[in-house]
């Protein structure tokens, strides 16, 4: 093992799957040259595969990502990066009206495969105002066509990004710009980690607690605060790949519990809590002992004042206090 | 550009298909054939047929809504188009695309696409593979002088000229915008002039004229094919008909479809064969026979074909 921080993780997915794979091309403003894009996760990449792999775009997100369907049709793997998911608004229409949906419209004997993977850096904390702060995660996971992973680690940012690399669909990668810096352990040897699978990333017995993203981190040090503090006994379940959801994993921990609350960094209305609420409904019905409790953004647009934008997001606090409204019931 | 017979001939075929594929399409659609909604090129059959005859089998097109002429320009299979309006299993897309989106990957006709300018970018990327595996296929994308208003367009048109792709960007400009003429939207008289503000060439072409088409777009993909990158051209028409089959066209300029009959672009190329000989009312009258016995046979086709099972609605969402 050895540690290693979150864009290192990144880094490493992207320069192993290039290396093993000469498909597998790489496009993003900035992306080239000694800068390797806004967050230099892609620095030298440029220098070591080349101008051929590795593509510094103009200011056209539209433009390119419908460029990298067009390549990911004819044979590449093409990985492209949106900064900022903010900036993913600006692509919508080739991101849903093609990416996600030309293989099933062109009849799938006409589009064999389309493997793309958008990366992009939601996230607030950073006092990045209301335009560089996003999380919109369920606008995609709404998208039959498309694949969305939100990794929250430098294990699972590695080993899902090589997954998303070598998927045969459009995979959004989700990253949190907060914990770019964020060490953690990885295997010396190759891994990957399969898509489509949720993680008990604590286990518990009194409480659910589904998290996305870097909220899995806040969750974690909340359950552990909780634990000490009430001796409640959360467990900490981590979706990772938010479409396909696992709804088994995520359903037996709810049956198994029978109390439910979700934290995701979206506002509320229609996010991922939404969505694991409906499968608690469909499929835990009988289990629950209290109604599901959601932690999210509160409904504005994230301010840039520091104290204001603290105040918008989840925060360690708000997720235990939400666990012990659930506990009451 | 020196255009030998057989080629004008094989024009005027290509063109007299399109007008008759068309009308019959029309026809069809309004006695209840087919849902949905069906936009055909009747008027603009030079400038598909210009654009389409100057490509080879393995470049490829970007189709848009209007598409059923740039579709059988590039030689799509009649049966395979009239089965997929009528949203049977032996469409080209199995009927899961309808008008808008076919698609045909034997013959480089990639998935139409109905929103405006929408296609190109998918285009640009498969020239970029194109240039990356030094095939010398060119891609040409169709889009309308609506469109060209789209930043997708400005955006992929500066991607191609950066980047030097073998992409030949085609606006038939067909004088109206879904349901409005294109003095309100367009300020300047042709969007060839934008062209040097990519970085690229651009002409304007008589879009009726379906050699000078011809030879504009041979010339563009001769460009392409040696590397020096895209063209835009501007080829001026009309479509006769409204946005889609139906359309009152209470927006239509006064005096505009018989300034436009007039310049048929089917009926030029005609008299211009019958002066020289190389056709005649016969050999006219043969020309459309076969034709409609080729439409007749599409329909029956698409008549006699299976609808796909509604549980196929759920598959190839994820390969």
């Amino acid at each position: 093992m050895k540690e290693i921080k979150l864009w290192q993780a990144f880094h490493e997915a992207m320069e192993e799957e290039m290396q093993r794979d000469s498909s597998v091309l790489y496009l993003g403003e900035d992306a080239g040259g000694k800068v390797g894009g806004p967050f230099a996760l892609a620095k030298g990449l440029q220098c070591k595969f080349g101008e051929d792999r590795v593509y510094d775009t103009p200011d056209s997100e539209g433009a390119y990502v419908g460029m990298a369907v067009g390549l990911a049709t004819s044979g590449f793997r093409p990985v492209v990066d949106i900064s900022f998911m903010d900036f993913m608004l600006v692509a919508m229409d080739q991101i849903i009206n093609t990416a996600a949906k030309i293989r099933y419209m062109s009849g799938i004997h006409n589009v064999e495969k389309v493997p793309m993977v958008i990366h992009t850096m939601a996230g607030a904390g950073r006092r990045a105002g209301c335009q560089h702060s996003a999380s919109f995660e369920s606008w995609f996971v709404s998208v039959p066509g498309l694949k969305v992973v939100a990794p929250s680690n430098p294990y699972d940012v590695k080993g899902i990004m090589k997954s998303a690399i070598r998927d045969d669909n459009p995979v959004i990668f989700m990253m949190h710009k907060f914990i770019l810096g964020l060490k953690g352990q990885i295997p010396e040897e190759e891994y990957v980690i399969p898509l489509g699978k949720a993680f008990i990333k604590r286990q518990g017995t009194d409480v659910t607690l589904v998290a996305v993203s870097h909220m899995v981190n806040l969750a974690l040090q909340a359950a552990e605060k909780l634990q000490q503090e009430d001796g409640i006994s959360v467990e900490v379940v981590d979706p990772v790949t938010l479409s396909p959801l696992d709804r088994e994993t995520i359903s037996n921990s709810i049956r198994k519990t029978g109390r439910l609350v979700t934290v995701h960094e979206a506002w509320l209305p229609c996010g991922i809590g939404a969505e694991i609420g409906a499968i608690a409904m469909e499929e835990c019905f009988d289990s629950l002992e209290a109604p599901l409790i959601r932690v999210g953004a509160s409904f504005n647009p994230m301010p840039y004042n520091p104290q204001m934008e603290d105040a918008s997001i989840p925060n360690v606090p708000r997720i235990m206090d939400a666990v012990r409204r659930v506990m009451k019931d | 550009m020196e255009i030998s017979m057989e080629t004008k001939l094989r024009m005027y075929e290509t063109m007299t298909l399109v007008r008759r594929f068309e009308t019959r399409a029309m026809e069809l659609f309004k006695n209840g054939k087919f849902p949905g909604w069906i936009h055909v090129c009747i008027g603009q059959e030079a400038s598909v047929t210009g654009a389409g005859l100057a490509l080879r089998k393995d470049d490829y097109i970007c189709p848009t809504h209007r598409g059923h002429g740039q579709c059988l320009a590039k030689g799509m299979d009649t049966k395979k188009m009239m089965a997929e309006l009528y949203g049977k299993k032996t469409g080209s897309n199995h009927g899961r695309g309808g008008s808008m989106h076919m698609a045909d990957k034997a013959l480089g006709i990639l998935c139409g696409n109905a929103i405006l300018g929408g296609g190109l970018p998918l285009g640009s990327g498969v020239a970029l593979a194109c240039k990356l595996r030094k095939t010398d296929q060119v891609v040409l994308g169709f889009f309308g002088e609506g469109a060209s208003n789209e930043g997708i367009v400005h955006e992929t048109m500066n991607l191609a000229a950066l980047w030097n792709l073998p992409m030949i960007f085609f606006c038939e400009s067909n004088q109206y915008a879904e349901l409005s003429h294109r003095d309100f939207h367009l300020k300047i008289d042709t969007i060839a002039k934008r062209a040097g503000g990519y970085g690229m060439p651009g002409i304007t072409v008589d879009g009726n004229d379906v050699l000078a088409v011809y030879s504009a777009a041979c010339k563009a993909v001769k460009r392409a094919r040696e590397g020096k990158g895209p063209t835009l051209i501007d080829s001026i028409t009309c479509r006769w008909d409204g946005h889609y089959v139906g359309d009152p066209m209470v927006y239509r300029k006064e005096g505009d479809l018989e300034l436009w009959k007039a310049k048929c672009p089917i009926l030029r190329l005609e008299k211009q064969l019958f002066e020289s000989g190389a056709l005649d009312e016969s050999g006219k009258q043969k020309i459309i026979a076969k034709i409609d016995k080729d439409i007749a046979d599409a329909e029956a086709f698409a008549e006699e074909s299976p609808y796909p099972a509604v549980t196929e609605a759920l598959e190839g969402v994820y390969a």
